[in-house]
């Protein structure tokens, strides 16, 4: 445990030094939430089609969003993990006596450290907005626990979509083509009973969903949590625990 | 294999065979190289040079055959061969977004050398390697022989008793591609280790090399001394000539698009 511990660390510290040294896309990505939560948020309130119960439309949508961003970052992952297939990195790594699984959870922390840059931009402006945000520490730390957790999920998935296709130029299809619909079928923007019931059944299984449920309990005042924290950490923690049974076997079929 | 054998050799080799579906990649190869040797494998692109380095540092499985590194079979305890090998990719692993010393670092942890170990280990490598100096500069502001000599530090890191060297001097100019050998042959002398190099430069072959064999077509043409290979082709023969007559010198054999893209990159990012 202790080796598998150092290990990991020793690649999430590489990421971070990197991520510090250059936040280009750490930035860039904050963009379209902000857009999300500045126009999108803001011109649907107006309409008031969409019944949030108490909530305001902006602050319903305001947990869906940092999930969002957690996706969208999460999921472009595996465009990394390509180039550093196609630099050797991969190679270098596989070559040493560290354990598979420690080289994937390494990745998996990473991304949630990514994720919680997101969460607080995220945060920022909601606060601006006048969102009525919990700001208790438990709240806070459990906000945390669920963007990391919910970017190990979306980024070892990157990364099992970056072991079969092994190119760039057919990862950034794959990835436009599965981020707009997990978004879309989900309880991001508009709430699970106004669904159609077979929209509402992938919505289900879509481990976003949990996500943005544990969000919306935890990050807004009022916000209502619809499964339980219990079922939505434990489905994510068994995503989370498949994929990376999945992409501990693939990660290094890279290097073949 | 017995354990005799195994203690002599720290590379062998049985029948060992790759397949990429109808392709047979690496066919039936037989490598029996002592301890201490710096051995050579040549052949055209596409010979199955970088396939059989791959089967041997346990980054990819054989159709059939066995070999052992080390002493340890590579299918049934490839940790145990990880940690007595060193391996420096044709491509260039070394992250240009970290320092030289946070790359070493990197390397230290994941082979898990103990903390009070790890700054003299990655001093001593910086200073073998001459890179002291530019040890906390990024590495992409290095030249194409310093990320080499980086990426030998790292691979020598943990001291292990076999080095796998992927042509390491691809892309690189004679003066950078001299001092790499330098090293090489420093390593061999400091460190006894034992290393087994691709390349397609003769010179280097013959440099560098006690033993070399030459690939044609995923089999071995020839395995012996290069003066010996040389003298075998008459008193003027040269290395090109030796390379020539046994990696089969057909136009047709220049690698796959990726292989060429592949040695391109590198080639580019080095120069």
């Amino acid at each position: 445990m202790e080796r598998f511990i150092r290990e990991s660390a020793a690649i999430v510290e590489v990421e971070l030094i990197k991520l510090i040294r250059d936040p280009t896309e750490i930035i860039s990505r904050a963009v379209q939430p902000v857009l999300w939560l500045v126009v999108f948020g803001q011109v649907l309130a107006q309409v008031r089609g969409i019944h949030t119960g108490q909530l305001s439309y902006l602050a319903f949508i305001t947990p869906g969003i940092l999930a969002q961003s957690v996706l969208f970052s999460a999921i472009f992952y595996g465009i990394a993990i390509i180039w550093e297939r196609d630099l050797g990195v991969v190679h270098k790594l596989l070559v040493s006596p560290a354990r598979r699984s420690s080289l994937v959870f390494g990745k998996a922390v990473a991304a949630g450290f990514r994720g919680i840059l997101q969460a607080v931009v995220i945060y920022l402006v909601a606060l601006v907005m006048h969102v009525s945000i919990r700001l208790d520490p438990l709240a806070i730390f459990a906000v945390l626990g669920s963007v990391m957790l919910g970017s190990g999920i979306f980024a070892t998935f990157s990364l099992i979509i970056a072991c079969i296709v092994k190119t760039r130029e057919r990862f950034m299809g794959i990835g436009q083509l599965l981020t707009m619909p997990m978004f879309f079928a989900s309880n991001a923007i508009y709430p699970l009973d106004i669904m159609p019931s077979w929209l509402r059944v992938i919505a289900q299984i879509n481990p976003l969903t949990y996500l943005i449920d544990a969000l919306r309990g935890l990050v807004i005042t009022g916000g209502e949590n619809i499964y339980g924290y219990g079922v939505d950490f434990a489905v994510m923690l068994a995503v989370f625990a498949i994929l990376l049974f999945i992409a501990v076997r693939l990660y290094p079929t890279l290097a073949e | 294999m017995s354990t005799a054998t195994s203690d002599r050799f720290a590379i062998t080799t049985s029948e060992l065979t790759r397949q990429f579906g109808p392709l047979t990649a690496v066919d039936h190869i037989e490598l029996r190289i002592p301890y201490g040797e710096i051995f050579g494998l040549l052949g055209a692109n596409g010979a199955g040079k970088s396939t059989v380095i791959k089967m041997l540092t346990t980054l990819l499985s054989p159709t059939s055959g066995a070999a052992e590194v080390g002493g340890f079979d590579i299918i049934k305890s490839p940790g145990e061969v990880r940690r007595r090998i060193g391996y420096v990719s044709q491509l260039v692993s070394a992250d240009g977004a970290l320092t030289g010393y946070e790359n070493l670092r990197l390397s230290a942890k994941l082979y898990g050398l103990a903390k009070a170990e790890r700054g003299k280990r990655i001093a001593d490598a910086l200073d073998f390697m001459g890179l002291t100096d530019s040890a906390h500069k990024l590495v992409k502001t290095y030249s194409g022989g310093m990320i080499r000599r980086l990426e030998l530090a790292q691979a020598m890191l943990h001291r292990p008793a076999i080095l796998f060297l992927d042509e390491p001097t691809i892309g690189l100019d004679p003066v950078a591609r001299h001092m790499v050998w330098d090293r090489l042959l420093d390593l061999r002398r400091d460190y006894g280790m034992t290393v087994l190099i691709t390349t397609h430069d003769m010179e280097e072959a013959e440099m560098l090399s006690d033993n070399l064999a030459i690939l044609h077509m995923g089999r071995i043409s020839v395995i012996g001394k290069p003066a010996e290979l040389r003298a075998g082709l008459g008193a003027d023969a040269t290395m090109d000539d030796v390379f020539v007559h046994y990696a089969g010198g057909l136009i047709h054999e220049g690698g796959t698009f990726r292989e060429v893209a592949q040695t391109r990159r590198t080639a580019h990012r080095l120069g």
